[in-house]
């Protein structure tokens, strides 16, 4: 039971940055903008979160106050990408650039930057930003010390302040989307943004809007990652913010469905990594560096589940084309 | 309106991508000052000038702008039709291994090679194609999916072909594969002499190869019915199958074809004898590098052979940047650039709508005047 734990425990962990960054991506392409600078947003957010961190744990508030300071943390880290974000949001909505054009261009910018500022701060060469060890939460940091078991052992893994979060903001963007005039309002600026200006709602600021939230979740969901990967900051995602475009897609731009999305790529992506002690997966003793096949799983199933999925696919109508307010 | 019609549109895309250059070139100035001011100059100058100091260096420029052609062309070509390439990387990993294949463990001459590394991209990009064509699944995301299950393929079929590796071949790695000098020196690309007369090792006519395709794309884009109707699908998919074109087998046909330029990079690259294909778990930067030359050139083929050499030179100079500075400088010159385009397209807007503008105000004018003699 120990290993199904863990696995599951590991499947939110990773699960959480892709909902996060696939959250983002629904505001801003239901708003009519795509993002596809979500990848540079990602490693921005990052960036800035562990810098913060590591500040705070060399002037000794981060071990005194652990959580606070992965909170302070986590809004820098959505701020930041939030920031970088506009960049983005100027690009396409003011100036009716192509958005595939400024996205691409952030998305180099980002880990390019990334690179050049660790450099400057940590000295040449020291191209990884360390997670200091006092960010994670432990059965005994939260006061639950001797907590055994299954669900101890499933909460208590691998568990940080970005989890709890991370389903706190699915709620609130659900809530949001279909429970408020702003969600109703962003989702009619991405089908129709011209009868939406014609009863009085402002197409640009409602986008900005849109660019501007999947900013923030892109941020959080950049330092969420380099969380879960474990390795420290260095200065990339991983693709993570690509594949989180592909779980915005495979969840039909809904929240909950991304929310499954998520968890079905980082359950398979998990798999992989468990692979060898797991008893019921074959192990293809006779093929040398197995893990490759296991690698390639999560892509695999994502891609036939598209395909079989295709049918009820239903992208917002106006995303990607730049609102003109003279054109009819 | 009428001024945009004397102001060719090449010369308009021209200005503005150099406008952009400029102005990214002195971002990268700016940073460089703000992180050493003493050896910005320097640094600056190394930019601008490495790929020029020795032929050495030029050789460099030319065998990095190669394949960062190639995709560029995959890339653009794919633009025109109206599909977004991002999957060039997985095309490109493809392609080049399966040149490595038919260099090392079917001891082909270089040609038949680089036959094999097209394939292997055609493939590769005509997934994507058949998924958006058949089933409307977003090509982005395929292409995403098939970059990271062409690179780990690769993997999987590297480690498990002995034959392929280094240290089959006389050397202890066992992370990459031969060397085409140990394995098959037939398989290395001709270099007519030209290494000797310039010095260096890097040169060889994949560059040429390269400009070659540029021209066939162009040909075919501008020239040919066959191009014509790949472009009308990419404007309006449902007016081409109104107009009796068969949209489906031409969404295929262009990732097949962005595919095989991209496989042909990679062919080119890793045939030059240079390099050898190393496994790793990170997808290959010169498929991505393609994006920013496609749209530096707006797309335009024989643009793409200057927006590649470019690239290629201010690589190259930001080896040279080291170890002073981190030669991601340069990803960040090149990024600002693409950004700045995109201002510069509203520049250019601005210019064009100011003049119509007062023309059109001149026209009213010398209405209004000759309503007033008439009276």
């Amino acid at each position: 039971m120990n290993i199904l734990a863990d696995i599951l425990s590991a499947t939110l962990l990773f699960a959480v940055p892709l909902l996060l960054v696939a959250l983002g991506g629904m505001f801003s392409e239901r708003s009519g903008i795509i993002n596809i600078a979500l990848e540079g947003i990602m490693v921005i957010g990052a960036l800035i979160s562990t810098l913060l961190l590591r500040a705070f744990d060399l002037s000794g508030f981060g071990p005194a106050n652990p959580q606070l300071a992965v909170l302070i943390a986590v809004l820098a880290a959505g701020l930041s990408g939030m920031l970088y974000s506009l960049l983005l949001a100027f690009a396409s909505i003011n100036l009716k650039a192509d958005q595939t054009i400024g996205g691409t261009a952030l998305n180099m910018l980002a880990p390019a930057f990334a690179v050049v500022l660790t450099w400057a701060i940590q000295g040449q060469g020291n191209t990884t930003i360390l997670i200091p060890g006092w960010v994670r939460i432990t059965a005994e940091n939260a006061g639950l010390a001797g907590a055994e078991g299954f669900f101890a052992r499933l909460v208590f893994k691998s568990l940080y302040l970005t989890t709890p979060i991370a389903l706190v903001l699915m709620a609130v963007s659900s809530f949001i989307m279909y429970k408020t005039r702003l969600g109703l309002r962003l989702r009619s600026c991405g089908e129709h943004p011209q009868a939406a200006d014609s009863v009085g709602i402002n197409v640009y600021r409602m986008r900005y809007i849109g660019v501007l939230i999947s900013g923030f979740l892109g941020g959080v969901g950049g330092l969420a990652f380099t969380l879960a990967a474990g390795s420290g900051f260095q200065s990339q995602v991983a693709g993570y913010g690509f594949l989180a475009l592909a779980v915005m897609i495979f969840g039909n731009w809904k929240p909950l469905n991304i929310f499954g999305a998520a968890l079905f790529f980082a359950f398979f992506k998990i798999i992989g990594s468990y692979s060898g002690s797991i008893p019921f997966l074959p192990d293809f003793k006779e093929i040398r560096s197995s893990e490759y096949i296991y690698l390639m799983l999560p892509y695999i199933v994502t891609m036939i589940v598209l395909i079989l999925t295709s049918k009820k696919s239903r992208a917002p109508k106006a995303e990607g084309i730049p609102y003109d307010k003279g054109a009819r | 309106m009428k001024k945009r019609a004397t102001m060719p549109k090449g010369a308009l895309n021209l200005t503005a991508s150099l406008v952009s250059i400029l102005a990214g070139l002195l971002v990268g100035f700016i940073l460089l000052m703000i992180f050493n001011f003493d050896k910005a100059l320097y640094g600056f100058g190394n930019i601008v000038l490495t790929g020029l100091r020795t032929p050495d260096r030029v050789a460099k420029v030319l065998y990095t702008a190669a394949p960062l052609l190639m995709t560029g062309l995959s890339v653009g070509f794919a633009f025109k039709t109206g599909l977004f390439n991002i999957g060039a990387s997985g095309q490109y990993t493809v392609g080049a291994v399966l040149a490595l294949v038919g260099a090392i463990l079917w001891q082909l001459p270089w040609y038949a090679c680089i036959l094999l590394g097209m394939i292997g991209g055609a493939v590769w990009g005509a997934i994507p194609g058949i998924c958006k064509a058949l089933f409307n699944v977003n090509e982005v995301i395929t292409s995403i999916m098939f970059n990271w299950i062409g690179l780990f393929s690769a993997n999987l079929f590297l480690y498990n072909s002995p034959r392929m590796l280094a240290n089959a071949w006389g050397a202890i790695n066992k992370d990459r594969t031969a060397a085409l000098d140990k394995a098959n020196p037939s398989a290395i690309l001709p270099k007519l002499g030209m290494d000797k007369a310039m010095g260096s090792n890097y040169m060889n006519i994949s560059i040429f190869i390269a400009i070659i395709a540029a021209f066939v794309m162009w040909y075919v884009l501008q020239k040919t019915t066959f191009g014509y109707e790949l472009k009308a699908c990419g404007y309006n998919r449902n007016a081409s199958r109104y107009a009796g074109i068969n949209d489906k087998r031409n969404i295929v046909l262009s990732m097949v074809i962005a595919g095989a330029l991209s496989g042909l990079g990679g062919a080119l690259y890793y045939l030059s004898g240079t390099g050898q294909f190393t496994m790793g778990k990170q997808l290959l930067s010169m498929g991505f590098n393609g994006i920013p030359i496609a749209l530096l050139a707006a797309s335009h083929p024989l643009g793409t052979i200057l927006s590649a050499l470019f690239i290629g030179y201010i690589q190259v100079g930001g080896e040279a940047l080291q170890p002073e500075f981190a030669k991601e400088i340069i990803d960040i010159i090149i990024a600002a650039i693409i950004y700045l385009s995109a201002f510069s397209l509203l520049m250019r807007e601005l210019i064009l709508r100011g003049r119509s503008r007062r023309r059109q105000a001149e026209e009213e004018k010398s209405r209004q005047a000759a309503d007033t003699v008439e009276e």
